[in-house]
């Protein structure tokens, strides 16, 4: 953009070495300011959230589990504080799965990939694991020159690097100790991973999350970000102009100068740029790139670049932002000496939080009024109507009851459709002959067999809608299901 | 080899020397890892022909070095999986008909195996659900041949009818026409009679009173007396409402004149006690057994 090339200086790269290109280490320096500090407490939030959540208790009463965020495979259970969801209601993880989309196509029409530079857990960790190194092995500087040394069999040198790999397996290991734990009773499962009488499922998950972790954290670094994962590339196409991204405003700081330079040029009354060319945005980008050649794929808009150059631009006095949350229309805008504008509420925005609102509500509406005593019916197929001999006409269904609460319930089933019939509960002799009555234990489903005759001389025409109706007898609750009721 | 000598004016990055409507590819290769994990995918994928079945052959498929076979991890499974319900068999086959139609959990679990037995073998004739057809009963209603108690079921699974089983059920509808005990018109009108136990019409100037006469000689030593059957000889009841081979005249005058006898196969030593069990418990909870 800059940069002018003469294209008959140019020499062909030379292309001898092998197909592949060898990875160029970043050393992210470290950086202080607004964003960094943004990027610290929401590392301490999500990770906060990640290793404490399996021990916060909720108290669900006798005999359910106290955790209060479980995920119960064995019996197939999610609980989520005071929500509790069975199989039959996979489809609130849709919505949730729906909103979550949504809500990144939200924040990306919003401020770019900022899902990437704050809240991702490659990022997350990869910070984290930064941190680690930088603590051990010292700065930027220090760590090139260390990686360099000729001499790296130094006892010290190999100590750090000793150091440095138990920290990093360390925090890999307590990462995937935690995943687990969203899946049993967080206690007794600490206790039983320490005296190794925990389900080997436990041990291949968190071995598989340890070597996940130190790779991809330890390792991979911002490569995942760049060749693996797809995000980047969905949000390109997803983008559009007003996306504040992380910009250098070239209009303000081209042409570079030094900064001796800039103020003999200033006072001459000529134009120059803020830049100094202090090279501190590269220096502290963990991607490893130059934000001021433009937007390029490889940023995951973490903002340090922001704050090392605000750093810069207080010391040299000149008014900060020279690189910030901006895009290239207001570039344009002020190059042609107009005010730049911002655009948040757009078609875009409206639209993603329509549906995130919409999808939201939905689940809290159906959340808020879920029962906890269901009902499914299924219509025999085969036959579907059955002539006795006396003339009635009875009809078969396999009734699925859902006792979705904490306690047993006494239920009694009626069925209203053909005048006079009469309902029959397979296996069940009940006190009451046309209202059968039965006990689903807490927390389960039953499915029963029931069979609905309607007498002779009320046989009805071909087929009419029978309701049926499930009472607690205890409760007054109601759950009730249609079907039809055919003639033959 | 591609040529890389060509070099991009505005990044002064070589070029692949591929070039689309002025557009040039840059050669822009990519990350060591990620070559040296592709070419280990290609590595792993000959190590998976050698030791999985692979290739299609024109009868069969290379089988791999270790023989590995899903066929033979089914049925490994399906032996573990027997092993599994083992125990719920066992007390299924220790417990009483009674009982178990008593228990949920046992009513459930025979319900469940006696669905895929019945699936497996009585659907071809009875129907998936047990809704059967003409000469073979719908086992969902409630008139039964040879009885629909459970242990009436139980014993008709068992031993089957007409079946050369020595417990088997026996007894059959003569061929009266056939054999020349009735002449036609008198089988007309007997068949009229009997459509007038049922509460069916009859024909025009059928003689009732002729009819009941017929029927008191011929058919009343099986049929009972009124035509109410007997289910020690597998007779139907014939005031029902349910006909298993039709109740309209024409069909009442083929049975009577042809005479009836379906058969059904025992099912001792075909299917082990416990599974008769389970299947007897299904079929009397379909909603026909007494
Ligand atoms: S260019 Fe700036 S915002 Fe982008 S990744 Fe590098 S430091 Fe972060
Ligand atoms: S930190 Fe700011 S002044 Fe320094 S090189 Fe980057 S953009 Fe220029």
């Amino acid at each position: 953009m800059n940069k002018t090339i003469n294209p008959n200086e140019l020499k062909p790269a030379d292309d001898t070495g092998p197909l592949y290109a060898p990875r160029k280490k970043v050393y992210p320096q470290s950086v202080k300011g607004t964003f960094r500090r943004i990027k610290w407490g929401l590392m301490a939030f999500c990770l906060g959230v990640y290793y404490l959540l399996p021990f916060v208790r909720w108290n669900r009463g006798l005999g359910a589990p106290n955790q209060a965020v479980l995920i119960d495979l064995p019996n197939s259970r999610f609980y989520f504080f005071f929500i509790e969801l069975w199989p039959q209601e996979v489809y609130y993880f849709t919505g949730l799965l729906i909103v979550a989309a949504v809500a990144l196509f939200l924040m990306n029409s919003i401020g770019g990939r900022i899902w990437c530079g704050y809240l991702c857990p490659q990022t997350v960790w990869t910070d984290l694991f930064y941190a680690v190194e930088r603590l051990i092995e010292g700065d930027r500087r220090e760590r090139m020159k260390k990686d360099k040394s000729s001499d790296p069999m130094k006892l010290e040198r190999i100590s750090e690097i000793v150091l440095k790999h138990s920290i990093w397996l360390l925090i890999a290991w307590w990462t995937g100790g935690a995943w687990v734990l969203y899946f049993n009773d967080a206690p007794t499962l600490v206790k039983e991973l320490l005296t190794f009488q925990a389900p080997m499922i436990a041990y291949i998950w968190i071995g598989i999350l340890t070597a996940t972790t130190y790779l991809l954290a330890g390792y991979m670094r911002e490569q995942v970000c760049t060749y693996m994962c797809p995000w980047p590339r969905i949000q390109a196409a997803l983008t559009d102009e007003w996306a504040l991204n992380v910009t250098y405003r070239y209009d303000r700081g081209e042409k570079r100068t030094s900064v001796k330079k800039a103020a003999e040029l200033r006072a001459l009354g000529e134009h120059v740029g803020d830049c100094v060319d202090c090279y501190q945005c590269v220096a502290v980008c963990p991607t490893g790139i130059d934000i001021r050649n433009g937007p390029q794929m490889e940023c995951i808009q973490c903002g340090l670049c922001i704050d090392a150059c605000d750093n810069v631009m207080t010391k040299i006095g000149r008014p900060k932002r020279l690189i910030g949350y901006d895009n290239d229309i207001n570039i344009q805008r002020r190059q042609e000496g107009k005010a730049p504008v911002y655009r948040i509420v757009r078609a875009r925005t409206i639209v993603y939080s329509a549906i995130i609102a919409a999808v939201g509500g939905f689940m809290i509406y159906t959340l808020a009024t879920r029962s906890l005593l269901d009902v499914n019916v299924l219509h025999d197929r085969n036959p579907v109507a059955v002539k006795l001999s006396d003339g009635s006409i009875r009809n078969a269904y396999t009734v699925r009851l859902l006792n979705k609460s904490g306690y047993d319930r006494v239920i009694a089933i009626d069925a209203h459709g053909p005048a006079n019939a009469t309902v029959h509960v397979i296996g069940v002799d009940s006190v009451t002959p046309d209202r059968p009555m039965i006990v689903i234990p807490r927390d389960s489903t039953s499915e029963l067999r029931l069979l609905v005759t309607a007498p002779a001389d009320n046989n009805p025409e071909k087929s009419i809608p029978v309701r049926f109706h499930v009472t607690d007898i205890g409760l007054g609750e109601v759950a009730s299901a249609t079907d039809n009721f055919v003639s033959p | 080899m591609t040529d890389h000598s060509d070099v991009d004016a505005v990044t002064g990055k070589s070029t692949t020397g591929h070039e689309w409507d002025g557009i040039k590819e840059l050669n822009t290769p990519l990350p060591r890892w990620w070559v040296i994990s592709f070419y280990l995918t290609i590595v792993w994928s000959i190590g998976y022909w050698v030791v999985y079945p692979a290739w299609p052959l024109i009868q069969g498929n290379t089988t791999g070095v270790f023989g590995y076979s899903s066929r033979a991890d089914v049925a490994v499974e399906l032996a573990n999986l027997e092993k599994v319900r083992g125990d719920k068999m066992v007390a299924l086959g220790a417990a009483s008909l009674a009982d178990i139609e008593k228990d949920p959990a046992l009513l459930a679990l025979a319900r469940a195996k006696g669905k895929t037995v019945f699936g497996d073998n009585c659907a071809p004739c009875h129907g998936s659900g047990g809704a059967g057809a003409k000469g073979y009963p719908n086992l969902n209603d409630d008139e039964w041949l040879w009885g629909g108690t459970l242990d009436q079921i139980m014993q008709t699974i068992q031993y089957g009818v007409r079946s050369g089983h020595a417990k088997t059920h026996e007894g059959q509808m003569l061929a009266f026409g056939k054999d020349g005990v009735l002449k036609g018109d008198e089988i007309v009108t007997v068949a009229n009679y009997v459509r007038s136990l049922a509460g069916l019409p009859t024909r025009n100037g059928f003689d009732a009173a002729k009819g009941e006469k017929i029927f008191a000689e011929n058919c009343v030593a099986c049929h009972g007396d009124g035509g109410k059957g007997n289910q020690e000889l597998g007779a139907p009841d014939l005031t029902d409402k349910i006909w298993l081979y039709g109740s309209d005249e024409a069909s009442l005058v083929e049975t009577i004149s042809q005479g009836r006898a379906g058969v059904m196969p025992a099912w001792e030593g075909r299917l082990d006690p416990a599974t008769v069990k389970a299947m007897a418990v299904y079929v009397h909870s379909l909603g026909g057994g007494k």
